[in-house]
């Protein structure tokens, strides 16, 4: 697990240089990465910040798509790095816990992801700078099959790629 | 490859028809030997294969496993049982000496099948007869199949398929394959590739490599191509892959929106599939060659897992219109859309029976899976399975069979192919290398 988060860092570091989105792994590189870019997190424009201390995902109540108080709380931070950091864009993630068809959660995964867009749109970023992708229940952070990791797994997560300004 | 190819593209290079030795009357099945699928059965039909002959020491191990893969077939569906050979009384020499009927009889075997097995111009040929031991005469023809010596599985194939269709009546479906995903890795870090195999698991190949995430291969109705998902660009959108070239291109690709669940018409020319745009799913159809785009619905609900009936007029797709996800049908033009689905719990991903009156498909209930059949009206609705997480059938040509995935709880949690059959008896799992998920089952081969 220590070599998985240290791998996560360089490949976080890496990402940031390539232009991003849409990585086979998807949200794993920049984002989650406990302990992942310690150095740069006290600044309030790294991309560490954003990641660890604002938080870059939102979590939901089954089934559903509506954001939270503290999903809203938390998107609200991660809307006003945004338009500091204009050199930025990102993808949103939307992902299912296991319990549902795979289809079928493709399709809750694009509404929470669509939920998240809609939100940061409402607060100012412009919609060229948000795209949204779902992963369904393909891509669980946490595996054991309680609430306990489902509703980890129930996520939006916001990834940042280099944007035009870059 | 190029064995696959020769696979895929296989043709019998003749099918004879040869006279028994004595002419046959009850070829349909009027006689005792007969099992009626419907009827649910429970005492499988006992059933004996000595070793097919060898008509030289070349083909000894072809006569061998040939008379193994029919005996596995047949005691594979459940309705058959073979009567071990440690049993049998009269060896049988030579394909053509009359049959000891008394011999059979004595071990309660209701059905006998003998064989040979040769070379011929560098050809194999297996030919075969099937016996009704207590009427004590043939049920239908002898048969010769003639082919590649590598294509020796499908010659056993259409050798039980023959066997299987003589005493049930049914059409058969041993001489068929199923596309998949096969998985690696750990639960958080899934590796997908696109693969296929024979029915029984055998000759597995892989089309796609681990780059990319891929779901849920469909395949064609002429059993050449097959319709999948692909995270190829970073975003999920629909591929077509021709199967003699193992080539794919993406179907639908438009920038920024999601595009997923495809599944052929019955002519195979066109595509039903969901398209996401703007967090909202809909099902829309493709016209393959035009790559012309209808939407089929318009609804701010989920609408996903899209099936045509076998004549082409309907399509079956599950909505969460309602509130929870339920199976609904309507025209193929679209419009309005009537609800199937009527019991407990949450219902997706209805494939329609090749045969057009079953619809089978994943109900969620009490924390539960299950995969389950109803008429297409929504009666007579029959839960046939119960798991952490079954998901995904689909149909054997014949529509008698159902494959599904079945995944196991935990951190350690893993897919697997099953096999049932439409009464709820004969679960089983499929031999595959690995962790296996989404399959689906072609057509006869031709």
């Amino acid at each position: 697990m220590k070599l998985f988060s240290k791998l996560i860092g360089v490949v976080a570091l890496l990402a940031l240089t390539a232009c991003g989105g849409g990585g086979y792994f998807g949200d794993s590189p920049i984002s989650g990465a406990p302990g992942g870019e310690a150095a740069g997190s006290a600044d309030p424009n790294s991309v560490a910040y954003f990641n660890q201390t604002i938080g870059d995902r939102v979590l939901f109540v089954v089934d559903e798509h509506t954001l939270t108080s503290q999903a809203r709380a938390t998107l609200d931070d991660q809307a006003d790095w945004l338009l500091r950091n204009m050199e930025f864009n990102i993808l949103v993630e939307g992902h299912a816990d296991e319990q549902g068809t795979r289809e079928y959660n493709l399709a809750l995964g694009a509404r929470r992801a669509a939920s998240v867009q809609t939100y940061l749109i409402s607060r100012g970023i412009t919609s060229g700078r948000i795209r949204t992708v779902s992963y369904g229940k393909e891509r669980p952070i946490e595996i054991c099959s309680a609430e306990s990791c489902y509703s980890q797994n129930r996520r939006a997560v916001s990834v940042i790629s280099a944007g035009p300004g870059a | 490859m190029t064995r696959y190819l020769r696979d895929i593209f296989f043709a019998l290079a003749a099918l004879t028809i040869f006279v028994a030795a004595s002419p046959v009357q009850a070829q349909s099945n009027s006689g005792p030997l007969r099992i009626e699928i419907t009827e649910g059965v429970i005492e499988p039909l006992p059933f004996a294969i000595p070793e097919f002959i060898a008509g030289s020491s070349r083909v000894e191990d072809a006569a061998s496993d040939i008379t193994r893969v029919i005996a596995a077939d047949l005691a594979g569906t459940g309705l058959f049982r073979e009567i071990p050979r440690s049993a049998h009384i009269s060896p049988i020499t030579s394909f053509d000496s009359p049959v000891q009927y008394s011999d059979w009889q004595a071990i309660n075997a209701q059905a006998l099948i003998t064989g040979s097995v040769s070379m011929e111009g560098g050809q194999l040929v297996v030919r075969f007869r099937l016996f009704d031991v207590f009427s004590q005469e043939p049920l239908g023809s002898g048969l010769q199949f003639v082919g590649d010596p590598d294509s020796w599985r499908r010659m056993a194939h259409n050798v039980a398929d023959q066997v299987y269709e003589r005493i049930t009546g049914e059409g058969g479906y041993f001489d068929s394959r199923v596309t998949f995903v096969a998985e690696e890795g750990p639960k958080n870090a899934r590796l997908k590739r696109i693969a296929i195999m024979d029915y029984d698991g055998a000759n597995v190949q892989f089309l796609t490599d681990s780059r990319s995430l891929v779901l849920a291969p469909r395949f064609s109705p002429d059993g050449q191509s097959i319709l999948y998902t692909s995270y190829e660009t970073g975003f999920p959108q629909i591929y077509l892959m021709d199967l003699g070239t193992v080539r794919a291109r993406v179907l639908d690709s438009q920038d920024g929106f999601m595009s997923f669940a495809p599944r052929f018409s019955p002519n195979g020319r066109s595509v039903v599939y969901s398209l996401e745009t703007g967090g909202n799913t809909d099902i829309y159809l493709m016209d393959i060659a035009s790559g012309r785009r209808t939407r089929l619905t318009d609804s701010p609900s989920i609408e996903t897992a899209p099936s045509f009936s076998p004549d082409g007029s309907q399509i079956v797709f599950e909505s969460d219109r309602s509130g929870s996800q339920q199976l609904y049908i309507m025209s193929a033009s679209g419009g309005e859309a009537r609800r199937i689905s009527r019991n407990a719990g949450r219902y997706g991903t209805p494939v329609w029976s090749p045969r057009g009156d079953l619809i089978a498909f994943t109900n969620q209930q009490g924390g539960r899976f299950h995969i389950g059949v109803m008429r297409t009206d929504g009666g007579e609705e029959r839960l046939l399975t119960s798991s952490f997480l079954d998901e995904g059938p689909t149909w054997a040509p014949n529509g008698r069979v159902i494959m599904f995935t079945r995944e196991t709880a935990g951190a350690d949690g893993a897919p697997a192919i099953y096999s049932v059959d439409i009464s709820g008896r004969n679960l089983q799992r499929v031999s595959t290398p690995g962790m296996a998920s989404d399959p689906s089952w072609s057509p006869l081969l031709q």
